[in-house]
């Protein structure tokens, strides 16, 4: 295993004063999990608070890197630093990735931003805990805004992006992607949507769908309390149409999160959401655990000889570890 | 086809009409041991004859056997016109040119990105004044050129027509090939510079110029061989090429070029891989293919804009690292096959290409490999022999099928349009990512040994890597040229290149001008390559590829 | 699933655009449980660095089809060292043996000729990333 010869301490300085590789090495850890991740979660946790979190998520082929890459760009020219957590799924079967798609950018951009991609790893409790902890890196080294990007499908994915402050859906026309979107939940957590590749036949279609797909109601019930509908965006990204009215969309849903108090809501969301995917992921290793003991294996036992349910099992177990 | 009978006869009373018009070689066509041949066998196809399954022309290799084309080009301009001087010394009429990487993609040889490039692969030109010396003491109103550029075709174009208008021979009399395919460069060989709409917008220009200006010359050489190089099976080879051939026909279509006129200029490039009858069943399919959707689909009339006209090259990614002598006979039946499939050109590749640029020995040998099948083996002698095969049809039937259906793709995510699908295609990375699919399915293939490659996966003894005798391109090509573009930059009129590229710019912005007479007038101030792509890149901007594995 | 989840990035250095055998090597290496970031086409020995750093990458792989290794190689391995990056650097494609020597000289780690197998791949990658660990 590598090892690096710095301690997480001199990590975390270097990678404050802005030492780029250190940054690198701390998001490995994290990503690594365990003690040594929550360490540094830690260290992050107590100088993060201050960063905007955007999440972006579109199906593959959406264009959401280019978009990214446009975003960037502006940020850059009005002096963000911008940070990127480019999120992508690993083979089940190898644990293998090939992540991609790491944005091309100009020199000054390319100065001011820091990209960073991950795999899933197979393991979704693994990557909620790993995603926020990232999120607070980011944010302690001082990336702000950060966007998360992920591929739109599958109920990690939604969830990731789900918890971020503003959430853009990227839809590109003609493919079914506004029904995809809706079914995977999308609409739901989505604050902005963007048309992608709006120059395609289709485009106006993919605008109206998501319109009528709003006025049915399948977003949070926010709009009704706060006013607030997510607007949609026409853009395409090879030319980078659209990128400034996103970027303004994004401010108008910073202020309208601010002004409303929501982003109290949000962030206090988030806070509970990663305290509960850590006590279910420690609950849930622990459990793992019994089931390997003495009265784990009588247990299972039990059940195989029709002694006591499965469900009743579960319950002894878990009593168990509440009373440990 | 069949039986049908029509006013003019049976078809083999047709074919035999044309075939006795045709000026024939002077040689017995009879066996090796003096047995007579007919010109072709069976009942109802003949060569010559719509869709030209079996050959465009009535009376094929009896006529004129293929061309034999080598590609050239190393080192300086100068250097590369002593080659062509000798090449035509000994009887050659055509001059195929190889530029080199960074010529390849519209920078020039001082270009940080250039390191390491200048002159390797091919010939550097960086201003008018290589192109000068390319072509000096050479009569271009005698000789017919192939040059194998695409990203930045137009400029070289424009030194081509400035060198001929330098010694007095005026466009219309210049014969020869551009490349100029850049769809397949988004596709497969990745030698872009602009997006693909402006690249469309150029190409549409140059087409637009030497339809009027240069009747002799073929504005786009449409070509498969990058994208099997790249990875691709051969029916993909087949429909990604004819594809991006139906793309060009819209686009020209929709400038208000006559189908007939720009048809008849197209001429298509492919590979020759090992698969013996697979090879050529696709080559005997893309005439089919091409004639049909030329008449039926785009409307042409004259039969000439229905030809599917090849060069065939060699399969190189075929050759092996490992005993390079046997790549001899690899090349050996790739050349068959493509003679088999009735090619109109072909260049054979040299044993060594898999460690590095061909030897002179080397290129050679592959030039006697590609004679011996002409002279020896008695293909030439009957048009299309495997012709009425049942495999051989089966074949050709089964590469048109799966081509089809990677065209009705290309029409549905284009709306009707292989333009559209095709430019939908790059977009979304179809292209790439079908070929990259290919490729890792064959490469497990071998690695799972399901599929033998002689000397690499299976016989492995006999390889001897210090007996290896390779071609070395030194440091001192690299020197000489940034000497040279120095000295041109500062003996030039520096107020004039300005003047030049800001008219190029201008002219970008506006799609109803055409650009080849802005660079051609830039390139007279010896403006550089890269400076006149800079000024388009300006309007048009640059194309980054989404890095797709 | 591998317990080393070893990052490679991969990327074509300077102009040359031949990337079959790269894209290749990508899926050998994932199918081996590798995380590989591609960089793609026309990459630069900054923007490499630049990756490799935030990556955090555990080894860096270049492919290289037009007789330019021998400057470019070179040229990496500087650069890694400027940046003070101790990541092994493996070049494939197109290499004369009688090159690999230099190459290895200039602090390239490995040299994976044309022909290599799956596995000559991944145990490459992996020996030159323990060689690196084990210093």
């Amino acid at each position: 295993m590598k090892s690096s010869k710095e301690t997480i301490p001199q990590l975390f300085e270097a990678a404050l004063s802005g030492e780029r590789r250190s940054l690198g090495k701390l998001l490995t850890l994290v990503e690594r999990g365990g003690e040594t991740a929550d360490d540094v979660a830690g260290l992050a946790h107590r100088k993060a608070g201050n960063t905007h979190v955007i999440g972006i998520t579109g199906a593959p082929g959406s264009g959401k890197s280019t978009l990214t890459g446009r975003l960037l760009e502006l940020f850059s020219q009005t002096g963000h630093n911008s940070a990127v957590l480019a999120v992508d799924p690993s083979s089940p079967l190898t644990g293998g990735a090939i992540l991609g798609d790491r944005i091309r950018m100009d020199d000054l951009t390319d100065e001011n931003s820091f990209i960073r991609s991950m795999a899933t790893r197979g393991h979704s409790g693994g990557l909620a805990l790993a995603v926020p902890a990232a999120i607070q890196l980011f944010d302690a080294v001082g990336y702000k805004p950060v966007i998360i990007e992920t591929v739109g499908v599958g109920q990690v994915e939604v969830d990731v992006a789900g918890a971020a402050d503003t959430t853009v859906v990227v839809v590109t026309p003609g493919m079914g992607d506004a029904v995809q979107a809706n079914k995977a939940g999308l609409l739901e957590v989505a604050d902005i949507f963007v048309v992608n590749k709006s120059d395609r036949p289709g485009a106006n279609d993919a605008r109206r769908d998501l319109d009528l797909m709003l006025d049915l109601g399948h977003i949070s019930g926010l709009e009704e309390k706060t006013g607030y509908r997510p607007p949609i965006i026409m853009a395409n990204s090879l030319e980078g149409t659209g990128s400034q009215e996103i970027i303004e969309a994004i401010e108008n849903h910073a202020n309208h999160l601010k002004s409303s108090g929501s982003i109290k809501v949000r962030q206090d969301q988030r806070t509970l959401m990663e305290i509960q995917n850590r006590v279910e992921l420690l609950i849930g290793t622990t459990a793992k655990e019994t089931l390997s003991t003495e009265f784990g294996k009588a247990m299972i036992n039990a059940v195989l000889n029709r002694e006591t349910s499965p469900a009743q099992a579960a319950k002894s177990i878990v009593n168990s570890l509440l009373n440990d | 086809m069949g039986t049908e009978e029509s006013s003019n006869g049976n078809p083999q009373e047709m074919w035999q009409l044309e075939y006795n018009k045709a000026k024939l070689r002077d040689i017995p066509f009879e066996t090796m041991s003096g047995v007579p041949v007919d010109p072709v066998y069976g009942d109802d196809l003949f060569p010559g004859q719509y869709p030209y399954t079996r050959g465009i022309y009535p009376s094929m290799y009896r006529s004129r056997l293929w061309t034999m084309r080598m590609f050239a080009g190393f080192g300086t301009a100068e250097d590369t016109n002593l080659r062509f001087k000798e090449l035509l010394r000994n009887g050659g009429t055509g001059l195929s040119t190889a530029f080199d990487m960074p010529t390849l993609m519209g920078r020039d040889s001082d270009s940080e990105w250039s390191l390491g490039e200048v002159g390797r692969a091919g010939v550097a030109i960086d201003t008018l004044s290589d192109m000068e010396d390319l072509f000096a003491d050479i009569d271009l109103s005698k000789v017919s050129t192939s040059m194998t550029i695409n990203g930045p075709a137009a400029t070289l174009l424009a030194m081509y027509v400035a060198v001929a208008e330098q010694n007095n021979v005026a466009p219309d009399e210049l014969a020869g090939t551009i490349q100029n395919d850049i769809l397949k460069e988004y596709q497969a060989q990745k030698e872009y510079i602009y997006p693909p709409r402006p690249s469309m917008r150029i190409i549409t220009d140059m087409v637009k110029y030497t339809t009027n200006e240069m009747p002799k010359w073929h504005p786009i050489s449409i070509s498969g061989y990058h994208i099997r190089e790249a990875g691709s099976t051969a029916a993909q080879e087949l429909a990604f090429t004819l594809a991006n051939g139906f793309a060009y026909v819209e686009a020209a279509i929709a400038a208000g070029q006559n189908v007939d006129d720009f048809g008849r200029r197209l001429s298509f490039f492919f590979n020759s891989h090992s698969d013996f009858f697979e090879e050529i069943g696709k080559f005997r399919a893309a005439r089919r293919i091409w004639a049909r959707w030329m008449k039926e689909r785009y409307g042409a009339t004259d039969e000439r804009a229905m030809f599917c006209r090849f060069h065939t090259q060699t399969a190189g990614v075929s050759l092996t690292a490992q005993q390079p002598e046997i790549n001899i006979a690899r090349v050996g039946i790739q050349a068959l096959a493509a003679a088999l499939g009735g090619t109109q050109s072909l260049h054979t590749d040299s044993f060594d290409e898999a460690l590095a640029l061909p030897t002179e020995d080397a290129a050679r040998i592959a030039l006697r490999t590609q004679q011996i099948v002409a002279h020896e083996t008695g293909v030439a002698n009957v048009a299309d022999p495997l012709g009425g095969a049942p495999y051989v049809e089966w074949m050709t039937d089964e590469m048109e099928r799966q081509a089809e259906a990677i065209f009705a793709h290309l029409e549905e995510i284009g709306d009707g349009s292989i333009l559209e699908g095709t430019f939908a295609g790059i977009e979304n990375g179809y292209f790439v990512g079908e070929i990259a699919d290919a490729a890792y399915r064959f490469e497990r293939e071998v690695n799972a040994g399901r599929r033998i490659i002689v000397g690499v996966n299976d016989f492995t003894e006999g390889d001897n890597p210090e007996d290896r005798n390779l071609l070395r391109i030194g440091a001192e090509t690299e020197e000489y040229q940034l000497k040279r573009l120095e000295d041109i930059k500062s003996q030039r009129n520096q107020d004039q290149v300005d003047a030049a590229l800001r008219v190029i710019a201008e002219v970008a912005s506006d799609a109803t001008r055409n650009l080849m007479p802005a660079i051609i007038d830039a390139v007279k101030t010896y403006a550089t390559e890269e400076e006149i792509s800079a000024a388009m890149e300006s309007v048009f901007g640059t194309y980054v590829e989404r890095a797709i594995v | 699933m591998s317990d080393q989840q070893y990052r490679v990035i991969l990327a074509k250095l300077g102009l040359d655009g031949h990337d079959r055998g790269i894209k290749v090597v990508a899926r050998i290496l994932r199918d081996a449980g590798m995380e590989v970031i591609y960089l793609g086409l026309r990459q630069t020995t900054g923007s490499i660095i630049a990756a490799a750093e935030e990556e955090d990458a555990d080894a860096i792989g270049l492919s290289m089809h037009n007789a330019g290794h021998l400057t470019l190689g070179p040229k990496m391995t500087a650069s890694l060292n400027d940046a003070r990056l101790d990541i092994p650097l493996i070049i494939g494609g197109i290499v004369p043996d009688e090159d690999i020597e230099e190459l290895l000289e200039s602090g390239v780690a490995a040299v994976l000729g044309p022909g290599a197998s799956a596995e000559e791949v991944v145990s490459t990658v992996r020996d030159a990333i323990s060689a690196r660990d084990e210093t």
